[in-house]
C-alpha cells in the first residue's frame, strides 16, 4: 500500500462513490443553469441578483462548490499516483491541490455568501 | 510475395548496453504459419534467440508476447491475422521487466495473482464425500476458470503498468470473482476486505484493453464491474 501523510486510510470505495455522486449532484447543477438561460436569454443585473439572493440558489450552489473540490481531490490524487512517481514530487503535488482547492472554496463560499 | 520481414526485440543484459531489434528475412513459402512456427524458423538461423513456449496450443499461456504491437499467444496467433505489408514485430509483454530477449520476469504478476488467495476458503466441515454445488451455481464460474494466467491482459493494461504493485489488474481480479463467485467459498468478507483500497480494484479506469486481448475470450473487465458492486453493497 502506499502509505503517507496525503493517504490517510483511504478507501477505494468511498472514493469511487464521492466521484459518482459529486458527478451528479455537478450534473445537475449545470442542468438546472442551462434550463435557467433558455428562460433569461440575457440576464440583467436584477435577474443574476435575484438568482443568486434566494438561499436555496446560495445552498445548492455551495453543494456545487463541494462536489467539484470533492471531485477534483479524487481525481487529481488518482492522478497524482498514476504519473509521479518520485514520492517528494507527487507529494509536493498532493499538497498544492490540498491548498488550490482550499483557497478555491473558501473564496467561492466569500462570493457565494456575499450576493 | 512469401517473404516475411522479421523485426525481433533482442536483449541480453550480460552482453547488451540497452535492448536492439533484429531483423531476419522469413520464407513462409505462403503458408498462414503461427507466430510460434515463425519464432521457431528464426531460431534455426540464430540460436541465441530465447522465448517461452511449451504446448503451443492455447493451453499452457506461457508464450504470451507482443505481435505487431498486439499481445497474444504466438501459437494460436496465425500471421494472417497480425501482419501487415509483410511485417512482423516481436517484443516481450510491455510493462515488466525484461530478463532477456521475448522473456520477461512476471513476479510481480504472480504476486498480485497470490494476493487474492486463489483457492477454495471454506471454513464449514468438510462432508464426508464433497462439497456438492447446484448446476446454476456451477455455471456461474464459466468465464472465469478457463484463465491460463498468460498474462497477456494485464501487460496491457495502462492501470497495470502504472501500479503493477498495487493494482491487482485484469488477470488475478479475473481469478479473485472467480473465488467470490464459487457458491463453495465462505470467505467473501475477507476477500472483499482485502481489496477496498483505492488501488486493487478502484485503478481499473475500464478501458477493456485486457478484453481485447484475451485470447480465451474472458471478459476481466465485467468480472471488476461485479467485484465493485459487492464492495459498494457490502460496504453500503
Ligand atoms: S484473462 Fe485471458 S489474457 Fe488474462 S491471463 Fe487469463 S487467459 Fe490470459
Ligand atoms: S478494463 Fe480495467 S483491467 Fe482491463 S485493461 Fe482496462 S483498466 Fe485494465
Ligand atoms: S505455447 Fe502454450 S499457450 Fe502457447
Amino acid at each position: 500500500m502506499v502509505s503517507s501523510i496525503f493517504n490517510p486510510g483511504r478507501n477505494g470505495v468511498s472514493d469511487w462513490l464521492i466521484q459518482r455522486v459529486s458527478a451528479v449532484v455537478l450534473g445537475l447543477y449545470t442542468l438546472f443553469l442551462l434550463a435557467w438561460f433558455l428562460f433569461n436569454p440575457s440576464p440583467d443585473y436584477y435577474a443574476w441578483a435575484g438568482l443568486f439572493g434566494s438561499f436555496w440558489m446560495k445552498a445548492f450552489t455551495l453543494l456545487a462548490l463541494l462536489s467539484i473540490a470533492a471531485h477534483a481531490w479524487v481525481g487529481l490524487w488518482t492522478v497524482a499516483t498514476d504519473y509521479i512517481k518520485p514520492a517528494a514530487v507527487r507529494n509536493g503535488f498532493v499538497m498544492f491541490i490540498i491548498l488550490a482547492l482550499f483557497v478555491f472554496v473558501v473564496w467561492g463560499v466569500q462570493v457565494i455568501w456575499g450576493v | 510475395m512469401s517473404k516475411l520481414q522479421v523485426s525481433v526485440y533482442r536483449y541480453n543484459p550480460e552482453s547488451d548496453d540497452a535492448p536492439w531489434m533484429q531483423d531476419f528475412e522469413i520464407d513462409t513459402q505462403g503458408r498462414d504459419l503461427m507466430v510460434l512456427n515463425v519464432l521457431q524458423m528464426i531460431k534455426e538461423q540464430d540460436s541465441s534467440l530465447v522465448y517461452r513456449a511449451s504446448c503451443r496450443e492455447g493451453v499452457c499461456g506461457s508464450d504470451g508476447m507482443n505481435m505487431n504491437g498486439r499481445n497474444g499467444l504466438s501459437c494460436v496467433t496465425p500471421l494472417s491475422q497480425v501482419v501487415k505489408n509483410d511485417r512482423l514485430v516481436l517484443r516481450p509483454l510491455p510493462g515488466l521487466p525484461v530478463i532477456r530477449d521475448l522473456i520477461i520476469d512476471m513476479s510481480l504478476f504472480y504476486k498480485q495473482y497470490e494476493r487474492i488467495h486463489p483457492y477454495l476458503q471454506n471454513d464449514e466441515r468438510p462432508p464426508s464425500t464433497e462439497r456438492l454445488q447446484s448446476p446454476e451455481d456451477r455455471d456461474k464460474l464459466d468465464g472465469l476458470y478457463e484463465c491460463i494466467l498468460c498474462a497477456c491482459c494485464s501487460t496491457s493494461c495502462p492501470s497495470f503498468w502504472w501500479n503493477p504493485d498495487k493494482f491487482v489488474g485484469p488477470a488475478g481480479l479475473l481469478q479473485a470473482y472467480r473465488f467470490l463467485a464459487d457458491s463453495r467459498d465462505t470467505h467473501t468478507r475477507e476477500r472483499l476486505a482485502e481489496l477496498d483500497d483505492p488501488f486493487s480494484v478502484f485503478r481499473c479506469r475500464g478501458i477493456m484493453n485486457c478484453v481485447n486481448v484475451c485470447p480465451k475470450g474472458l471478459n476481466p473487465t465485467r468480472a471488476i464491474g461485479k467485484i465493485r458492486e459487492m464492495l459498494v453493497s457490502h460496504t453500503a
